[in-house]
């Protein structure tokens, strides 16, 4: 297990009355990327800013390298930001806002002038050292910000929605560009935004927040699959979520049918919320299908269709499907065992785990 | 269309026209003109060689100096303060009032509080300095000028740092600046608009400043203000007085060009 950088104990943070942050508990480990991702308002740039040391937490320390930091101001943290806004000092130009924190620790020139040139070809930049920061582009902005951040060689890089302000296709550019930057120099990222799908593209792992708190941590693929709640579920990719109850271990019932399941530990006749994934629903006949759903509307999405529907007890289903159908029609809807995902109300991380665990090393025995 | 863009140019041009070239030109023509009506080039000559007018210069151009260093010194802190404060609007409105109220009426005031048995003198008094002389002195004129020019330097200095994207700060900190370092390395060169427009509008009126000299200063200190005043007014050689109006308006047009927006582009050369 790789060494733990920054650990945040029981964080909380008030502003007046209003708790932004309430209890926060953490571990960042070196070298992987980190993404908050929650709604705005949510807390995730305010954790940010304690990392960063522009904000000071209400209560609870904040752990770096095994020592309490919290009374460390910013320019003694080893630990850089890249802002939203990008913050380049308009007054110089790219390559004295690259050499801007070398020169504050007197490097000498030479040195200087091969570390600028070493963190602008990183980011792919040779040849701007010149320009003015008002006669460069958004994106080349977003790289000379990346630079200036990376030059001083930080243990932790903290990334407040820097592709916020990029298109579309710059975003996508990006979002692989920082992942591969990241492997390539095994700093920590710690990356903040409220966009879902560049969460799962590039983290390794992911804090879910909403409300000033984080409500699951895990791995891309472990929160999609396996979301905790109907937030999490809601929040990241889209998803259809019917109430339903636990018949029994692995036997779940729901729009009026029950089905077998991969979910235990639960009470018998619990209510319960079913999750299933649109792209995990397929069209098929009515006699084949598991449920029955007539189709409300549809529309091409260029890869698949997006066909909304509901069954015969009234839940909306959206389904995405490779093939057309027509609307008004009646389809049948197929999903394994596997494609169920069930969630039981106000469980926390904790138990989740726990439960999971109980069950998924039966699982192996088997 | 392009009658309706005619007719708002009207007031423009005739307040440019009647208040603004006009004058400049009389001012020019006038100063080539001796007392006996002469057309002459002995106005110039007479400033550029006399010991007197050039003393005169140096002096305005030393107390505007002094009164803009002061002004300066004490606005720059204090916007910066100001912005920092929670009700800032309100705090500025205070700095802001006196200059509502007459110029003249303000200088009356410190003639009675600076002059002998006035408040100051009595409180130096009580407290067993003893009674001083304190109108008519270089420290009470610059007092007096500073007090007056003060709202005038913060106003632009304010809104240059309320402009100021606490982000930039939080970078500089970031990066591994101190407080010192974020502030003159940072903050100042991005608030450096603001100190510029305010010593303009500091320094060029202190240059022509009269009536504070006499009132306050006692005419001790002698500026090109009160030269002009005195050769219009009392020895009637409008010409040498144009002249130094031109004079003032050149050393203006310096102030501006120093403290103007640079348009060239910096090229820094780095070590190569």
């Amino acid at each position: 297990m790789a060494k733990t950088i920054i650990e945040f104990q029981d964080i909380v943070k008030e502003y007046g009355d209003t708790k932004v942050l309430k209890g926060i508990n953490f571990e960042i480990e070196q070298g992987k990327f980190y993404t908050l991702l929650g709604p705005s308002g949510c807390g995730k740039t305010t954790i940010l800013r304690i990392i960063a040391g522009f904000t000071d937490a209400t209560r609870g320390n904040v752990m770096f390298d095994g020592k309490k930091i919290n009374n460390v101001p910013a320019n003694k943290r080893k630990v850089n930001t890249v802002f939203q806004d990008y913050a380049l000092f308009p007054h110089l130009n790219v390559f004295d806002n690259v050499a801007f924190p070398l020169n504050l620790r007197k490097v000498p020139k030479k040195e200087i002038r091969t570390k600028v040139l070493d963190a602008l070809r990183m980011v792919q930049l040779s040849g701007f050292e010149e320009r003015e920061i008002s006669e460069i582009s958004g994106g080349q902005q977003q790289r000379v910000a990346i630079a200036r951040a990376l030059v001083n060689e930080p243990d932790v890089l903290l990334l407040d929605e820097p592709l916020s302000a990029l298109d579309m296709k710059l975003r996508k550019e990006m979002q692989y560009e920082l992942r591969a930057l990241q492997q390539r120099l095994g700093i920590t990222f710690i990356f903040v935004t409220h966009d879902q799908e560049e969460a799962l593209a590039m983290s390794d792992e992911i804090f879910v927040m909403n409300a000033g708190q984080i409500l699951q941590t895990g791995s891309p693929v472990d929160i999609y699959d396996e979301p905790i709640n109907h937030f999490v579920a809601d929040f990241i990719g889209e998803s259809n979520i019917v109430r339903g109850h636990m018949v029994a271990d692995y036997r779940v019932a729901f729009a009026g049918k029950e089905f077998d399941c991969v979910d235990a530990g639960m009470r018998q006749n619990e209510p319960v919320e079913v999750v299933i994934r649109p792209e995990d629903l397929d069209i098929t006949t009515v006699e084949k299908g598991a449920l029955t759903i007539t189709v409300d509307t549809q529309l091409f999405r260029g890869v698949f269709f997006e066909i909304t529907g509901h069954d015969d007890t009234g839940n909306m289903w959206r389904i995405q499907s490779i093939h057309s159908t027509e609307v008004g029609a009646k389809v049948g809807a197929y999903f394994d065992p596997e494609d169920i995902h069930v969630m039981r109300f106000n469980e926390s991380e904790e138990d989740f785990d726990a439960r999971l665990e109980t069950y998924e090393g039966e699982d192996s025995d088997r | 269309m392009k009658q309706s863009k005619a007719f708002y140019y009207i007031p423009y041009g005739l307040w440019i026209g009647l208040f603004v070239i006009a004058p400049v030109v009389l001012i020019v023509y006038q100063s080539f003109f001796s007392v006996s009506g002469h057309f002459t080039l002995g106005n110039y000559a007479n400033y550029f060689h006399s010991g007197v007018y050039l003393k005169m210069t140096f002096n305005s151009v030393w107390y505007a100096f002094l009164i803009t260093a002061l002004t300066l010194l004490i606005s720059y802190p204090t916007a910066y303060l100001l912005n920092q404060l929670r009700h800032k609007q309100l705090w500025l409105l205070l700095i802001i009032l006196p200059t509502w109220i007459n110029l003249l009426l303000k200088t009356y005031a410190f003639i009675g509080l600076l002059s002998r048995g006035g408040s100051v003198d009595n409180f130096l008094s009580i407290v067993g300095i003893g009674p001083k002389q304190l109108l008519f002195t270089d420290a009470s004129f610059l007092f007096v000028a500073t007090y007056i020019e003060i709202p005038f330097m913060i106003l632009p200095i304010y809104n240059a740092i309320a402009e100021l994207s606490p982000s930039y700060v939080n970078a500089s900190r970031d990066l591994g600046a101190s407080s010192w370092q974020t502030f003159s390395r940072v903050i100042f060169p991005l608030t450096l608009d603001g100190v510029k427009s305010g010593v303009q509008a500091v320094f060029i009126p202190s240059l022509s400043l009269f009536m504070i000299t006499r009132l306050i200063g006692g005419n001790r200190v002698i500026t090109l203000g009160t030269a002009i005043e005195q050769h219009f007014l009392v020895t009637q050689n409008w010409g040498m007085g144009s002249t130094i109006g031109v004079v003032l308006i050149v050393a203006m047009l310096i102030t501006m060009l120093l403290t103007g927006e640079r348009r060239k582009k910096r090229r820094t050369n780095h070590a190569k």
